[in-house]
């Protein structure tokens, strides 16, 4: 069953009598296990498209189904739910609770589904051993270094077994090496576990981890190609 | 929605992480409870305190005084001449039915004297039913009789404070004491009363036959009268019919044409004691009045902090929308951290009002009650405090934006 799937989606803005279209007819679907890179220039749209994506935020026309769920008319609560279960997040600050424990962090999509503290507590800690923070459970963010941060994140979107994780800029605040390392690690997840990732990057040489680059501009989705694909057929 | 118990847990975690501004935050309502425990307990305190001033007074208590005499065309002040006669306390007693008790009395002050010790005291001059009616208790020995006040006998009654001076360890009774060189029998002691409402001793007394009193010890001019008889109306009920009944019975026997002034009138002591206790119920609803002010200021302060601290924390709240928090869930760990706050520094305010109230009692002798009812009233009225000014602040909190809320630097 596809995973996402955008019909006609259309965002449109309106600033007092201004109208901004910031999505002008998208569609477009991925499959579970995906990789995709969603790439284009500011001010394309890509992020209105990964709000939506996100659920954070509905279109003003099409629709979007997520996981085989009808998503583009719901409204603020139910999108919540759909978000708890269903979506991982990643930013490029990585928006972890400040004065917060790594584990309390991990917690919080947890806390939200209704699960008890105590089972909270020990899949918090096995998702971190699984982002290889095992022994950092009570460090908070301003004791690790950005990786370090970036890989809690991670864990967080991982803990409710979302299917779909999406990862804003994820290596916008991080250097080459450390860059590197998160790509490897959620390519790693996208081809162990199964989980469909979706990566909105300006930068080629991390859309270059994916196996399928869509790009936008001015609120169209103008190429949507496989790389590793044309390379074999060029 | 997450579970009641979770939401209280991660308030109280935001507030351990701003341990010095929740505390600050809470001070406008510790220092408003503590002024509404610390007013009660005062307030209490000075009421339970009348009420026991009025009961050693005697209750129901009416007082006729002799009023004004004209004399050959010249009018004499109040009390100048005794008008009022013991048949006059008797008849009373007899003829007016809302009528319990009825004593004459006269007093003065006088020098008493035990072996080489000498005190002054008032002494009153009455009959027995003056005991009933001012609940006077007998602490030791007996009261005098009717046919002791009939042969002006040489008997007394002495008050503690009396009792304690002339005769320290010393028992009083049977003993001869001499008042204006008139030896006298002590034939009892009464119980203990303490102060009246105007701070006086009324221990300090010697209560002797009203005849004694005239004949042998004060002297006076008008025998056979008095200036005042003290009477007990049958009970509360009765007091008005009592004075109505009392001022016709008397404007009739002294044979009062309706032109002239009565020599007479009738006062109603329970009254005045009620206007006093009423004037201690408008300060206290005084102090209720700056008690609330500085609650609803506290209120106040607590919603300015939950303000800032929301759009402080606009970012944590769009982290904990984009996992799945619903807008109740922000709505109330926000109201959650308001209640808590206001409901700890309730809980200090009354540590500290109470601490307060024992202090003015011990310092400046107060009588204070901390009562459950205020207690109650404090806290109950803190978490109101919370619940109404934290609201504001929480549904801002929980009206945010996921996508505004995430972007916030």
């Amino acid at each position: 069953m596809t995973l996402i799937n955008l019909s006609g989606i259309r965002k449109t803005y309106f600033l007092g009598e201004i109208s901004v279209e910031a999505l002008r007819g998208v569609s477009l679907s991925i499959e579970p296990g995906e990789f995709v890179a969603v790439m284009g220039p500011s001010g394309s749209g890509k992020s209105t498209l990964m709000n939506i994506l996100g659920c954070l935020d509905t279109p003003t026309e099409g629709t979007y189904t997520l996981d085989g769920q009808d998503v583009s008319r719901l409204g603020q609560d139910e999108l919540a739910v759909i978000r708890n279960r269903h979506i991982g997040f990643v930013f490029q600050g990585f928006n972890l609770l400040p004065r917060t424990s790594a584990l309390e962090n991990v917690e919080l999509p947890m806390l939200y589904k209704g699960v008890s503290r105590h089972e909270r507590r020990q899949r918090a800690a096995e998702a971190l051993v699984r982002v290889g923070l095992g022994g950092r459970e009570h460090h908070q963010p301003h004791q690790l270094s950005g990786g370090q941060q970036q890989r809690v994140a991670i864990a967080r979107a991982l803990v409710n077994e979302s299917p779909l994780i999406l990862a804003d800029e994820p290596t916008g605040n991080l250097d080459t090496r450390t860059s590197a390392e998160i790509m490897d690690f959620l390519s790693e997840l996208n081809r162990t576990a199964g989980i469909t990732v979706v990566l909105v990057t300006h930068e080629p040489d991390i859309a270059r981890f994916s196996r399928r680059v869509i790009m936008v501009r001015d609120g169209l989705v103008v190429s949507d190609r496989h790389p590793d694909e044309e390379g074999t057929t060029a | 929605m997450i579970a009641f118990g979770e939401i209280i847990h991660v308030s109280l975690r935001s507030l351990r992480a701003n341990k010095m501004r929740s505390a600050l935050t809470t001070l406008g309502i510790v220092i408003g409870v503590a002024a509404v425990v610390a007013m009660f307990a005062i307030g209490t305190g000075a009421n339970r305190k009348v009420a026991a001033q009025m009961a050693s007074m005697g209750s129901n208590l009416l007082v006729v005084r002799s009023g004004s005499v004209t004399s050959g065309g010249a009018r004499m002040g109040g009390g100048a001449t005794p008008s009022l006669s013991f048949a006059d306390a008797e008849a009373i007693v007899k003829e007016c039915p809302a009528v319990g008790k009825a004593a004459p009395t006269e007093s003065r002050t006088v020098q008493i004297i035990y072996g080489n010790l000498n005190w002054s005291t008032r002494a009153e001059g009455t009959t027995p039913p003056m005991l009933d009616i001012r609940n006077w208790t007998i602490g030791s020995g007996r009261s005098f009789n009717n046919s002791e006040v009939r042969s002006a006998a040489k008997v007394c009654l002495l008050g503690q404070t009396v009792a304690d001076n002339l005769f320290g360890d010393e028992d009083p009774l049977g003993k001869v004491v001499r008042v204006k060189k008139v030896p006298m029998v002590v034939v009892g002691v009464l119980g203990k009363k303490g102060t009246n409402a105007m701070g006086q001793d009324q221990d300090d007394t010697l209560i002797i036959p009203i005849t004694t009193a005239q004949k042998r010890i004060f002297g006076s001019r008008h025998q056979g009268k008095v200036s005042s008889v003290l009477v007990q109306a049958a009970d509360s009920n009765s007091i008005p019919a009592a004075i109505e009944q009392i001022e016709v019975l008397l404007t009739e026997r002294h044979r009062i044409r309706t032109d002239e002034d009565k020599d007479f009138s009738v006062m109603n002591l329970a009254e005045l004691m009620e206007a006093a206790a009423e004037s201690t119920k408008t300060l206290s609803f005084l102090l209720a009045a700056v008690a609330s002010i500085s609650l609803l200021v506290g209120g106040i302060g607590i919603m300015n902090i939950m303000l800032v601290s929301v759009t402080e924390r606009t970012r944590e709240i769009g982290i904990r929308m984009a996992v799945g928090a619903r807008t109740p869930d922000i709505l109330l760990q926000f109201l959650a951290e308001a209640v808590i706050l206001s409901v700890l520094g309730g809980l200090t305010g009354i540590a500290l009002g109470a601490l307060i109230s024992v202090l003015i009692s011990h310092f400046a002798g107060w009588t204070t009650v901390i009562s459950p009812l205020s207690i109650g009233l404090a806290f109950g009225f803190s978490a109101l405090v919370g619940i109404f000014f934290g609201y504001y602040p929480a549904s801002k909190a929980a009206a945010l934006d996921p996508i505004e809320a995430l972007r916030y630097e």
